[in-house]
């Protein structure tokens, strides 16, 4: 039993054709014993960007508003929102600066990036307790469910997925994973963000 | 209140909390590290640095193509085993000082100089700090190669291997490595060694980087072999559009639209 696992919860975030999406379940726990089957861990940082906090809540929380400061202040300073690649650093250098006293959470992010010719291009990243980045052409996962994540979306993740697909890929991978995680379920939500719109979605899954 | 500044360096404010978690028998969890095989050799007119490409968690792989070889100035790079943040962020700050402290001296970098601050940043955390380094670079005084362990001990050797696939790698270039090389049989021997520690140490794995430093310039070659390409899939795996029931959806536009209504009824003005 590890800390990670005190109150439960898995985020996975997926790339397709010129959009992401990014899923967790709703699950709040202590320990085996369900609280919340509303516990939000996915937060929206600009428009375009979205990240996904599984691990202890009470760091979920702490770290979510620490980066709306931080996001808030970036703001007003370079007068523009931030761009994905810039927040993935932020978040990376905020939990490294814990290095020796980390925040108990495994953060992934989502976003739609624009590139210097004006187009958009899907993001990804995840970083791990003490700020390791890791970017993904793929997915990426974390959580208590973490290493199911991995196996089901090896299995049916595949490029190029319109929104519409990616929906149906991502939201199967979370709750056949989630299903087979004790600590993680109690109902999912997906976001789906592509260049022109955010659709977020509340599945229909099992609440055991 | 919360200053808006935060001082430089590290925060030790949940070190209390975090403590208290592990006396009470809760182990703290396991950060990235990269398994590593890293390694570097000397040849005729510089210095070959090899890596692979896996990153692991406890006995999950959690990236299957990071980058391992790091830039610290145009002429010095330095491979990363270890705590993966620690190598990533270790390695950033000294290129940052590096480019800061060629630009006050007005000189070409040194890699004695990156070793130094290196050693000396590990050495000050006592091993707290898990990077273990092959620092590698040509400069004024010639081409250099040196390994920095944790706590700060360096070594200057003409072919070295780190991390957990460096005894397989060290057997490749111990049987065959020989003084004034080819570049090219440098660079064939650093594959070897990699490919050594990718096939025979569970902690290594995926691709092969490797990064040629001579005296005029530094190529770096990324995934110069790739002997473990997924293959194409033979099904397609997606599922039928409506295959999830979902209980509630909630569409925001980005794009903002706007409709011009005329108001007054049509009383347009008199043209004629």
């Amino acid at each position: 039993m590890s800390i990670m696992d005190y109150n439960g919860g898995s985020v996975i975030a997926m790339v397709g054709k010129d959009c992401v999406a990014i899923a967790s379940d709703l699950r709040l726990g202590n320990q085996a014993l369900g609280v919340s089957s509303n516990f939000q861990k996915i937060f929206p940082i600009t428009d375009r960007i979205f990240l996904g906090l599984p691990g202890l809540a009470t760091d979920v929380i702490t770290l979510k508003e620490r980066f709306r400061f931080r996001v808030n202040m970036y703001t007003i300073k370079e007068e523009r929102e931030i761009e994905p690649e810039t927040f993935a650093h932020l978040v990376s250098s905020t939990l490294y600066e814990h290095r020796f006293g980390p925040y108990f959470c495994e953060p992934v992010m989502a976003g739609i990036s624009k590139t210097p010719s004006g187009g958009t291009k899907p993001f990804i990243a995840a970083t791990d307790l003490i700020g390791c980045l890791n970017f993904a052409k793929d997915f990426v996962v974390a959580g208590t469910a973490s290493e199911k994540l991995y196996g089901v979306a090896e299995g049916l993740w595949e490029p190029d997925l319109e929104p519409e697909d990616l929906f149906e890929t991502i939201s199967q991978t979370i709750m056949n994973a989630v299903d087979r995680d004790a600590y993680s379920g109690w109902g999912c939500i997906v976001h789906v963000i592509t260049k022109d719109k955010v659709i977020t979605r509340t599945l229909k899954g099992r609440m055991d | 209140m919360a200053s808006v500044f935060s001082p430089p360096g590290f925060d030790f404010s949940n070190q209390l909390r975090n403590n208290f978690i592990a006396e009470k028998g809760l182990p703290l969890p396991k950060a990235t590290s990269t398994g590593t095989t890293i390694v570097g050799c000397l040849f005729e007119d510089g210095i070959v640095l090899g890596a692979d490409t896996r990153a692991t968690e406890g006995p999950i792989v959690a990236d299957k193509n990071c980058e391992k070889i790091h830039y610290i100035t145009e002429n010095i790079r330095c491979c990363g085993a270890g705590t993966a943040a620690d190598t990533e962020f270790t390695t950033a700050l000294i290129s940052s000082n590096m480019e800061m402290h060629s630009l006050s001296t007005g000189r070409k970098p040194r890699v004695v100089t990156a070793m130094t601050m290196l050693k000396q940043m590990l050495f000050r955390y006592q091993g707290g700090v898990g990077a273990a380094l092959v620092l590698g670079g040509v400069d004024a005084t010639g081409p250099h190669l040196f390994t920095i362990h944790p706590h700060g001990s360096t070594d200057k050797l003409p072919y070295v291997t780190m991390g957990s696939g460096s005894l397989a790698a060290m057997a490749v270039f111990e049987s065959g490595w020989k003084a004034n090389m080819s570049r090219d049989a440098a660079l064939q021997l650093v594959k070897d060694a990699i490919s050594a520690g990718i096939f025979n140490d569970l902690g290594s794995g995926s691709n092969v980087d490797a990064c040629i430093i001579t005296a005029s310039h530094t190529e770096m070659l990324r995934n110069v072999e790739m002997p473990n390409v997924r293959v194409q899939k033979e099904r397609q795996y997606g599922f039928r559009r409506g295959t999830t029931a979902w209980k509630s959806e909630e569409i925001r536009n980005l794009i903002v639209s706007e409709e011009v209504t005329m108001l007054g009824g049509g009383d347009e003005m008199d043209t004629t």
